[in-house]
């Protein structure tokens, strides 16, 4: 595709998806309000928020770590992120049980959850990437396995708990956009932007990444520096969105995929804003669609996830041919 | 001027690359032959600083290539890989346009456009500059990634069997190409060749690799004779002279 074609239509999707966002974010403001203004706007302002700041940073991450792993299958929770956060919200309410879980500072528990995550991947690419191999297969493949390891000892936690408990559990481990607190979306707020000053300095040095190691050392780029810092940001980016609304798996590989295809080869500076546009047109329309037009109570993450993985499957199989 | 002082290069404990002390000739084109497996590919990826020598170094002008801020290395010193596969989608132009990177940090000028359009120009690839790399032919995408290296701009410029799928009329074309270039702008060219006419026609300097060491470094219309070629591949090798150009038989 010519580069200036390019640009323009990337223009003009971006212009189409960012009044697509408004409007939908209006729709899930207004409708069906009843009683007191102020009090409404407030709640689903704080939603829409919660919506806003993944819809930010799950595309965004997941375009990086394709970059990152020159692989646009993937997605970054395959190193284990997820899972990490699944164990550490079983851990919590098997050793203290959910009340004590429930009465202790919020913002304490999200510091917590990031820390754990983002010590996590930076031990596996200490360990994995700088000291040993220099392949980031090996590191991707500990992750999985480490996944792996994760999700089987919370299962195990989880049949051990009460049936109770379990159940107050499972609705903390469900993606859904209602429970943040102000304070962690501060939080993740602050991330979110630090990755985006961070992409907007390394757009070209990423875009040079998809050289490949040696194609991209030969044109000047510090891989290895530029590959520990994606890496960093990517492991930051998940960590707060997860810590956010719980494990998110297909929504972005759908939404960037969906990107690729709108504006193939396009550079990064197109690609990442324009999955962002993509995903919160998704998610405040999914929030609209099935909360205030069908009245649907269930965790609306549930319903994205579910629908995203088929549509990521059909997706695939229509690029095959 | 590039330098090798006892560079060495293993894998899994077997010496691929053991070089005492080499001078590349200042200037010119320089062409790398040798059997498979002889080390070159690994002997340019350690001067370009693709891999990390087991050994000893590799030094531009007296300074050793890995000391070298990754940018300031890159504007001196540019390198086309034996394969070139890439799993990213990328179109000719933007592919090109990568080797202006070290020059203007991925925010291109009218000047880095200019000097893109140019290495399309001198490699014919002008028209597909739009097409995406999975939807060119075999050559096609050598040539675009030669246009790359063109476009680098580099004082030294590193080529891993450029021929690599072209025609008759386009390898022919790249080696004039290379060749006018070398000395035109005074470059210094860098080629592994596996066709030994053109490396009679074309080259200026020969260095000849075996197992890992260079067995000769001389001018071209001295190195191409039938001894150190059948020595080299251990095959029979027929050097002729017609009209004052020498021809290698290779067929048998
Ligand atoms: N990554 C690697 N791991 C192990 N051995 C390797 C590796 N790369 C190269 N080698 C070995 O090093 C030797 C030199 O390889 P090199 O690619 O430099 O040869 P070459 O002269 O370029 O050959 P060709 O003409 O086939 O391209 C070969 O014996 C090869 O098997
Ligand atoms: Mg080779």
């Amino acid at each position: 595709m010519n580069p200036v074609a390019r640009v323009t239509r990337a223009r003009m999707l971006m212009g189409l998806a960012a009044a697509e966002c408004i409007v939908l974010a209006v729709g899930l403001l207004t409708i069906n309000a009843v009683g007191d203004w102020g009090f409404v706007l407030s709640l689903r302002g704080s939603k829409l928020v919660t919506i806003a700041l993944v819809a930010w940073a799950i595309p965004f991450s997941t375009v990086l770590f394709h970059t990152l792993s020159n692989n646009q299958i993937l997605t970054p929770s395959i190193m284990g992120f997820d899972a990490l956060f699944v164990l550490v919200q079983t851990l919590g309410v098997f050793i203290l049980g959910s009340v004590q879980v429930s009465i202790l500072d919020p913002h304490l528990v999200f510091a917590g959850e990031l820390v754990v995550m983002s010590a996590f991947s930076m031990a596996l690419y200490w360990l994995l990437y700088a000291r040993m191999s220099h392949a980031i297969e090996v590191l991707l493949l500990v992750g999985i396995i480490c996944g792996v390891l994760f999700r089987s000892v919370a299962g195990l936690l989880q049949r051990l708990i009460d049936p109770g408990e379990f159940l107050v559990l499972q609705d903390r481990l469900f993606a859904s956009f209602n429970s943040a607190s102000s304070g962690e979306q501060a939080c993740a707020a602050l991330i979110i932007c630090l990755s985006t000053l961070w992409a907007w300095v390394r757009f070209p040095s990423l875009d040079a990444m998809l050289l490949g190691r040696s194609g991209a050392v030969a044109v000047g780029v510090n891989y290895d520096r530029i590959a520990k810092e994606t890496f960093l940001i990517v492991t930051l980016q998940v960590a707060a969105a997860t810590a956010l609304v719980g494990p998110i798996t297909f929504f972005g590989l759908l939404v960037v995929h969906l990107t690729y295809r709108l504006l193939p080869g396009a550079p990064h500076r197109l690609t990442i804003p324009l999955s962002v546009l993509i995903g919160g047109t998704l998610l405040i329309g999914a929030q609209v669609i099935l909360e205030r037009l069908l009245g649907f109570l269930g965790t609306v993450g549930m319903v994205v996830e579910f629908i995203g993985g088929i549509a990521f499957i059909l997706l695939l199989i229509g690029s095959r041919k | 001027m590039i330098e090798i002082e006892n560079l060495r290069k293993s894998y899994a404990g077997l010496p691929v690359v053991d070089i005492p002390a080499l001078t590349m000739p200042q200037g010119g084109v320089t062409a790398i032959i040798g059997p498979n497996g002889a080390g070159k590919s690994t002997l340019l990826s350690l001067i370009g600083r693709l891999e990390t020598p087991g050994g000893g170094g590799v030094f531009l002008d007296g300074e050793n290539v890995r000391s070298f801020r990754s940018t300031d290395l890159a504007k001196r010193l540019a390198m086309l890989k034996q394969d070139n596969s890439l799993t990213a989608r990328l179109t000719v132009a933007d592919l090109v346009a990568f080797g202006r990177f070290p020059h203007c940090n991925g925010r291109p000028t009218d000047r880095d456009r200019a000097k893109v359009s140019e290495a399309l120009e001198l490699v014919r690839m002008t028209e597909l500059k739009d097409r995406f790399l999975d939807e060119l032919s075999g050559g096609q995408r050598q040539r675009a990634f030669i246009a790359m290296v063109l476009a680098q701009d580099t004082e030294y410029a590193l080529f891993d069997e450029p021929l690599n799928s072209l025609d008759i009329s386009h390898a022919v074309a790249v080696m004039r190409l290379l060749h006018s270039v070398a000395r035109t702008m005074g470059k210094t060219i860098v080629v592994v060749l596996h066709d030994l006419n053109f490396v009679a026609r074309y080259a200026d300097h020969v260095i000849a690799m075996k197992a890992g060491r260079v067995v000769e470094t001389a001018p071209a219309s001295h190195a191409i004779r039938e001894d150190l070629l059948k020595q080299l591949y251990d095959t029979d090798v027929a050097v002729s002279t017609r009209d004052g150009r020498t021809f290698v038989d290779v067929y048998g």
